[in-house]
């Protein structure tokens, strides 16, 4: 058993939900217990999805376990035919369903529908959500693009404009709304047609038709790698692997498109993002060595890291992914920034390396917004699993010219600003502007008091965490050098902390006094 | 807790005079009862929630209360893996890694729930002998006790039912001066309220069930006599008949017809004299007809149509009808407990369309037609209906904001009048 406070993704039939909810005419028969039905919540609320997810549960209770749940799979199949006459059908089961060994791709195929019918195997007491959407789009393209698959591939017409297809962008995904948006207008302006998205609003005849598009974008390798993968096997398709979040990025994604497509090469200036000059312009000097944190799934973690060392040089401090089917590629880097992958869904060590590490700005997802609300660190939202407020109804992508845009933004925002950086380091007693003021946009929040509870006296006091209990342990401080420490601006004065009781331990003084404080500074170089 | 179940559809065969509600089967948009882990974890201030389930679990806990920022939740899931259904590792000793770790995190818990799932009782995993096992090794620190919310048992609010129901045997032994105790998760400022009421009434040793803190939970016996305040408490009733308490019949304290009645009940059961309890309640009754009066202009005659969720339905379109004037078209209910509701079911209008289960296509069909003009549904189908240009009042909300007893009673009209009123407010 695994003690999990929050899980970074939810259970495999999760992950074909939003495979099924994507698409136009295809419908998921869920063998779940009653209860299961709160995933639906994930679309009609954090995504506010007009309609109901394409999914019928069985939703069996403890009265059916000693009567026959197969035949209760075998009516709820029947009736969704009958009422939403869906082109293709997912059948599956969810942790409980898996449990009790119904078969539903065997009780599926024995109704006979008129229709496609792919069984999902999706073990849930080993994979999660991102596997689950991507072996359903997986069986999904084998079972309806496969009987087209030709090994021989006609050279392309050159009359016509080279088309793709973009892979990878599904319900409950993070900004892929906007991001296929963005995607497509860049292709269009680069002389590629779109072919197909998917699964994105894609029905089960484009689906189909996937094997007629030139080659692949796979936006998403979390979710349609494999299928691309397969695509490329199978109907001879080129893919690529590129995923345009950033300047830098977008760049080798329009090169790689130029090549793959064969197509005229273009001039980069016309693709450039506002975000290059504005991380040029002195205002954004102060952001030189901010040290940043980023952890989320493996796509857009790998791609920060590229935009917050590349483009708008800040100091990476650690990267990290919840998402080990991609662990080497972020080990990969990882070690090209110098710091070492944290590859783990437990977010209680994500916290503790946050905790050693005292970034100035987390990039993370909703868990490490909690996080770094607890340690009153700056923090930008950059990949899932979110909230609802992280499916805007502004346009907001983060792949492409724009989406570079979006990203500066939404750092450098939570970030103080430079002028009212360098008054905190000058007067550090004003009356008004103190470190315990909070930027305005920060909400305070003191884990000592706790705000829920309206019966003060009753309130449990949350046991305070020792920070780096290791080093306090061994290092005292005088009076004067923790006064001294105080003078320094509270965003880096945590990392000047443990710097001086590393100089110091390592240097064998017992003691610190100011004269070691400056000792550190002047060792470590900050 | 699967022969439990039964013997609740047994008891709902009952036939009542006068009501001839529809029982339906087939797909239900419910919660859980892990859900109530939600609320009951912000009422009992040192215990801790430890689901033994999937990620399923997990996911459902966080998708219903991730939007608070807590500092640290107190609860969990222990998720059970392959290598615990291989029989590779034993499930029991896990279990006991589990909470120990748990434990050692949070020294200030004094009161463990081990809550059953699915999963967990699909595969039999018995927690009873586990939260016995486990008291054993932590007390007298920690308490350790358990109960199921799975879905495949319990449905939303019966996940309370099940949590309080398991303390109920726990609890001390009541002195033997009659005591009145109130049953059921009330809001911090309902349950002051409650208690000014009963002492200006003259009714002592008034305790609540749950209550703040572990070292605090009510005594129980057979001079007990209790009054249920939500009508989802069917086990936890049961229990605390077992240990020789005594239910006061009556309606649930919404709206100010129920409350004042909810009073009545205590108020006969201890003798106060009538001219006492009119002098007691009459400025706070008063008061709540005036905070209603403001409500009825809006949802007068307004047609109002329930999906089943908590089984809070019945009770609110009985004060929606009498005390709004409103029209209710259907009300379903996950579950309905004849003899707790009785009281309520008089006082409904004849002829009402009570449904028992849920086929959520049929019933949706029904909505759809009927076009009421407020439907009271679950979030899963809120937007859906919305979208279709129905007026929709979300019902969870209904657990997690304070709506019994007189001072709440226009609140409670006013969580119906706000959606109204938000139509009538957006242009096109």
């Amino acid at each position: 058993m695994q003690l999990a406070l929050w899980t970074y993704e939810g259970p495999p039939h999760v992950g074909a939900m939003r495979v099924a909810t994507a698409l136009t005419d295809v419908h998921y028969v869920l063998h779940a217990p009653q209860g299961d039905t709160y995933a639906d919540l994930l679309f009609t609320m954090i995504e506010r999805r007009h309609h109901r997810p394409p999914v019928t549960y069985t939703t069996f209770q403890a009265r059916d376990l000693g009567g026959d749940t197969a035949e209760l799979f075998k009516t709820a199949a029947r009736e969704a035919f009958e009422r939403f006459a869906p082109k293709a059908m997912l059948v599956g089961a969810s942790c409980t369903g898996e449990l009790i060994q119904d078969d539903p791709g065997g009780l599926a195929r024995a109704l006979s529908l008129p229709i496609p019918i792919v069984a999902l195997e999706l073990p849930s007491y080993q994979r999660k959500e991102n596997w689950g959407a991507s072996e359903t789009f997986y069986q999904l393209v084998r079972t309806l693009a496969g009987p087209q698959a030709s090994a021989e591939r006609a050279p392309r017409d050159k009359s016509r404009r080279p088309r793709c297809n973009l892979l990878g962008p599904t319900a409950l995904g993070f900004r892929h709304r906007d991001d296929v948006k963005e995607v497509s207008g860049l292709l269009n302006q680069l002389g590629v047609d779109v072919a197909v998205v998917a699964p994105l609003d894609a029905s089960a005849a484009d689906i189909a038709r996937l094997g007629e598009a030139d080659f692949n974008v796979v936006l998403y390798p979390e979710i349609a790698l494999t299928a691309a993968q397969w695509l490329q096997r199978n109907f001879g398709q080129p893919m690529l692997q590129t995923v345009p979040i950033g300047a830098g990025a977008t760049r080798d994604f329009i090169a790689e498109v130029v090549k793959v497509a064969g197509i005229e090469a273009v001039d980069p200036a016309q693709f450039e993002p506002r975000a290059t000059w504005y991380a040029k312009s002195v205002d954004s000097t102060y952001l030189t060595g901010k040290r940043v944190y980023i952890f989320g799934d493996a796509t857009h973690a790998i791609a920060a890291a590229r935009v917050a060392v590349e483009e708008l040089g800040f100091t990476l401090v650690g990267l990290g992914t919840y998402s080990r089917e991609f662990a080497r590629e972020t080990r990969a880097a990882a070690t090209k920034y110098g710091v070492d992958a944290l590859i783990s869904d437990d977010y209680l060590a994500v916290e503790a390396q946050i905790e050693a590490v005292q970034p100035e700005l987390v990039l993370g997802t909703q868990m490490e917004r909690h996080v770094a609300k607890r340690h009153g660190i700056p923090c930008a939202v950059i990949s899932a699993p979110v909230h609802v407020q992280d499916f805007p109804a502004r346009y907001a992508p983060q792949m492409g010219v724009e989406g570079a845009n979006v990203l500066f933004d939404t750092w450098v925002h939570p970030l103080m600003m430079g002028l009212e950086e360098h008054l905190l380091t000058m007067f550090r007693d004003d009356f008004e502007f103190h470190d315990q003021a909070r930027p305005s946009h920060l909400p305070a929040h003191r884990p000592a008091v706790n705000p829920g509870a309206s019966r003060g006296a009753e309130v449990i006091q949350l046991p305070q965490r020792e920070t780096a209990p290791e080093i306090a342990a061994d290092v005292a401080w005088t009076v004067d050098a923790e006064s001294e420490l105080k003078k320094i601006p509270f965003f880096v004065r945590g990392k000047a902390r443990r710097n001086t009781e590393r100089f110091a331990r390592d240097s064998g003084v017992a003691t610190i006094t100011i004269e070691t404080l400056y000792e550190a500074k002047a060792h470590f170089g900050r | 807790m699967i022969a439990a179940a039964a013997s609740r559809d047994g008891s709902s065969a009952a036939v009542m005079a006068g009501e001839a509600p529809l029982r339906e089967r087939g797909q239900r948009e419910v919660f859980c009862g892990l859900t109530g882990i939600v609320w009951l974890h912000r009422k009992i201030q040192d215990a801790f929630f430890l689901v033994v389930g999937s990620r399923t679990c997990a996911h459902l806990l966080q998708s219903a209360a991730g939007v608070m920022i807590f500092a640290e939740p107190r609860f969990a899931t222990a998720i059970i893996e392959e290598r615990d259904l291989a029989g590779l590792a034993d499930a029991n000793a896990e279990l006991d890694k589990a909470v120990d770790q748990l434990l050692v995190r949070r020294p200030d818990i004094r009161l463990l729930f081990l809550v059953g799932s699915c999963p967990s009782e699909v595969i039999k995993l018995d927690l009873t002998r586990a939260a016995q096992r486990l008291s054993g090794k932590h007390a007298p620190k920690v308490r350790i006790l358990s109960y199921s919310g799975s879905g495949i048992e319990t449905t939303f609010t019966q996940g309370e039912d099940a949590c309080l129901a398991a303390l109920v045997p726990t609890l001390p032994v009541a002195e033997t001066q009659p005591s009145l105790l109130v049953v059921g998760t009330l809001a911090d400022v309902v349950e002051d309220q409650f208690r000014r009421m009963f002492s200006a009434l003259g009714i002592d040793n008034v305790y609540f069930l749950p209550a703040h803190r572990d070292a605090e939970m009510p005594p129980v016996g057979p001079t007990t006599r209790y009054l249920l305040a939500q009508p989802f408490l069917a086990d936890t009733a049961r229990a605390l008949d077992e240990r020789g308490a005594q239910r006061l019949a009556a309606p649930f304290p919404l709206g100010a017809e129920g409350t004042a009645a909810f009073f009545g009940a205590a108020a006969k059961a201890w003798n106060v004299d009538p001219t006492l309890f009119q002098q007691v309640i009459a400025p706070a009754q008063e008061r709540a007809a005036r905070g209603l009066a403001r409500y009825r202009a809006q949802l007068q005659g307004k047609s109002i149509f329930f999906f089943p969720d908590s089984q809070l339905e019945i009770p609110l379109a009985r004060f929606l009808s009498r005390e709004l004037e409103m029209q209710p078209l259907e009300i379903g209910t996950p579950y309905l407990h004849r003899q707790h509701l009785a009281e309520e079911l008089a006082l409904l209008p004849p002829d009402m369309v009570i449904t028992e289960g849920q086929h959520i296509d049929r019933q949706l069909d029904r909505c759809r037609a009927a076009r009421p003009d407020l439907t009271v549904c679950g979030l899963g189908i809120a937007n859906p209906l919305e979208a279709l240009g129905l007026t929709t009042k979300w019902s969870i909300e209904l657990l997690f904001t304070p709506i019994h007893g007189f001072e709440q009673a226009a609140d409670l009209a006013e969580l119906f009048a706000r959606p109204l009123l938000r139509r009538n407010l957006l242009v096109a």
